[in-house]
């Protein structure tokens, strides 16, 4: 029953040219995801391409900077808003940036700082 | 052809029974399943309180020292994890749903057990 | 030169059930451009799984959406089970199999009486619905709940169905194939159906790959994807084939998901036939270490559980992504350059589900 999975490190610097790589391949982007550790925050990147699951790991500092996603895949960027709004990292040149809009929360990045 | 289906159609639903019920006439049947409130025999609870730390919602409040069972029906969303928990089985799960109700009121079930060794004078 | 007006859409509409907000900008009739705004109905479930244990938090999962409710459920113990290598019995498998796809069965329904709704064919929707009651009563018969069914647990499920009851079932799959082919008739032969859907909103197939769309959206612009083809749940010993559709527009999505009725009756049969016997739960010990994806096909789509333990009873993260999410950029797309008259349309045939989408 179980699925095959893979995981990949990678760094910043390498993020949009290995993301580039997979949109060429016919990778299709499942979902970005961000959790957070008790020192940085952890970004997940998901691929699939008939059936093939993988996984880009990301390991980034509380006030890193990433570069976006969005030239590549445009729908990214609901994901990325999303990090921001909720984690409070900041993303550079997003496809639309709802400048911390898209959810309206009480708390700024509810999901980051507490 | 459009015409028939209509027809047709029209003849269905005036020979068959309509799909709601008269509700105040015909009250409707709960299943053996349905998770409709939670039901409590308050002579065998030990007011343990495993119920109060196990419900999601809060909705149970035990007080062990005036040996009372509380529950908010309003904040109940009959998940029945009380009933499993449960070390002495005294919750379970009714099929009928729970009255409505105009205030957030809390249901108490006090226990009435007459302890072994004291005097029923 | 036509001017440019913004005309807002929601978060109050008839057609939306949930509240989403578009900004569309039109040029005289057609609009040019979509911005979304969402985050109106956003509860920060996945934060409350600090506060909730991992046994306790599927009552949470469940509950972030109610028409999709089961399956919600479903995936966060697949998720979990994985992660702590639990073996579910055969027969809670097929058990859930059995709810998955009557809850596929009651989403679609849902979802077409509310797409004859959204065109103004008031009678179609009651009788969608109608049919829709009867698949809600043998899920109230079977688990407890109309909607939330909760039955399923981690390492199981919590309800059994006798076999007097799976009799049942079988014969009233052989009624609801009856009635369901009526009203597909309606749907897919009508000249007034075909006159909203046919041409309208038109995804291609590259747009959808590049979009990641998901589930029917996907499959009726002609990729075949269904998640259920990674053999979770008893799927892998059931036969089925993902349906597509080429065109990829309104209709076609209609379409895939009429045809996806009649997949999940014959699902429920194969899988009522082969459900062997034996116990319906293991007992769990431990807590979950380490992470997973769980990814399962909702009646919307795929949905995405990533979990992540650490080893206590607390789990790290919990991240949902669901289908409506990943297919909101699709609407986006297909939003631009359609009729002011064909909005509502548009944004009912990505089956939009708000709460959903923000957790």
């Amino acid at each position: 029953m179980s699925e095959k999975q893979e995981f990949k490190s990678i760094t910043i610097d390498k993020l949009v040219s290995t993301v580039k790589e997979l949109s060429a391949k016919g990778y299709r982007l499942v979902q970005i995801s961000c959790t957070k550790l008790d020192e940085n925050m952890q970004l997940n990147y998901s691929f699939d391409k008939d059936y093939e699951f993988l996984n880009l790991k990301l390991d980034v500092g509380k006030d890193a900077q990433l570069p976006s996603v969005s030239d590549i895949y445009w729908s990214a960027l609901l994901y990325e808003n999303e990090i921001h709004d909720l984690f409070g990292l900041s993303i550079e040149g997003m496809a639309i940036d709802f400048k911390g809009n898209l959810y309206k929360t009480a708390v700024k990045t509810p999901f980051g700082n507490c | 052809m459009f015409a028939f289906n209509v027809t047709k159609r029209i003849f269905i639903n005036l020979f068959t029974r309509p799909a709601t019920l008269m509700y105040p006439v015909v009250k409707r049947e709960f299943t053996r399943n349905t998770r409709g409130k939670i039901e409590m025999n308050i002579e065998g609870c030990v007011f343990c309180g495993i119920c109060q730390k196990k419900c999601p919602t809060k909705a149970i409040s035990v007080n062990r020292a005036d040996q009372k069972w509380e529950i908010e029906r309003l904040k109940c969303v009959t998940c029945g994890y009380c009933v499993e928990a449960c070390p002495k089985k005294c919750l379970s799960m009714s099929n009928e749903y729970c009255e409505p109700a105009v205030s957030k009121d809390k249901e108490v079930f006090a226990n009435a057990r007459v302890l072994d060794n004291a005097t029923n004078s | 030169m036509s001017r440019r007006t913004i005309i807002p859409f929601g978060p109050q509409h008839p057609v939306l059930p949930e509240p989403i907000h578009l900004d569309l900008v039109m040029e005289d009739e057609k609009v040019v451009e979509a911005i979304p705004s969402i985050g109106f109905v956003h509860r920060g479930l996945e934060k409350l799984v600090e506060k909730k244990d991992f046994i306790e938090y599927i009552y949470v999962a469940e509950r972030i959406c109610g028409i999709c409710s089961f399956m919600h459920g479903m995936g966060y113990s697949q998720a979990i089970e994985q992660i702590m290598n639990i073996e579910v019995p055969e027969r809670a498998v097929f058990l859930r199999t059995i709810w998955a796809e009557f809850s596929r069965l009651h989403s679609h329904l849902l979802w077409l009486g509310l797409l004859a709704d959204a065109f103004g064919f008031e009678n179609l929707f009651m009788n969608c619905w109608r049919v829709r009651e009867k698949i809600l009563d043998i899920i109230e018969e079977t688990t407890g709940g109309r909607v939330i069914f909760g039955s399923c647990k981690v390492g199981g499920v919590r309800k059994d169905i006798d076999p007097v009851t799976l009799k049942r079932i079988d014969k009233l799959l052989a009624e609801l194939e009856k009635e369901i082919k009526d009203i597909s008739n309606v749907f897919m032969n009508e000249y007034t159906v075909k006159r909203r859907l046919v041409g309208v909103g038109v995804l291609s197939k590259e747009d959808a790959h590049v979009l990641g769309a998901v589930g029917p959206m996907m499959r009726a612009s002609g990729i075949a994807q269904d998640m259920r083809n990674l053999g979770y749940g008893a799927y892998s010993k059931l036969e089925f084939e993902p349906i597509t559709r080429t065109n990829g527009d309104s209709y076609d999505r209609c379409a895939v998901r009429i045809d996806e009725l009649f997949q999940s009756i014959s699902l429920i049969r194969q899988a009522v036939d082969k459900i062997p016997e034996g116990p319906v739960d293991v007992k769990v010990t431990g807590n979950p270490d380490g992470e997973y994806f769980a990814r399962l096909e909702q009646p919307r789509g795929e949905v995405v559980y990533y979990i992540k333990g650490n080893g206590t009873k607390f789990l790290d993260r919990v991240r949902v992504r669901t289908p409506t999410f990943a297919n909101v950029p699709a609407l986006l797309k297909l939003l631009q350059g359609c009729d002011f008259a064909d909005v509502p349309i548009l944004i009912l045939t990505i089956d939009p589900c708000i709460s959903c989408t923000e957790r």
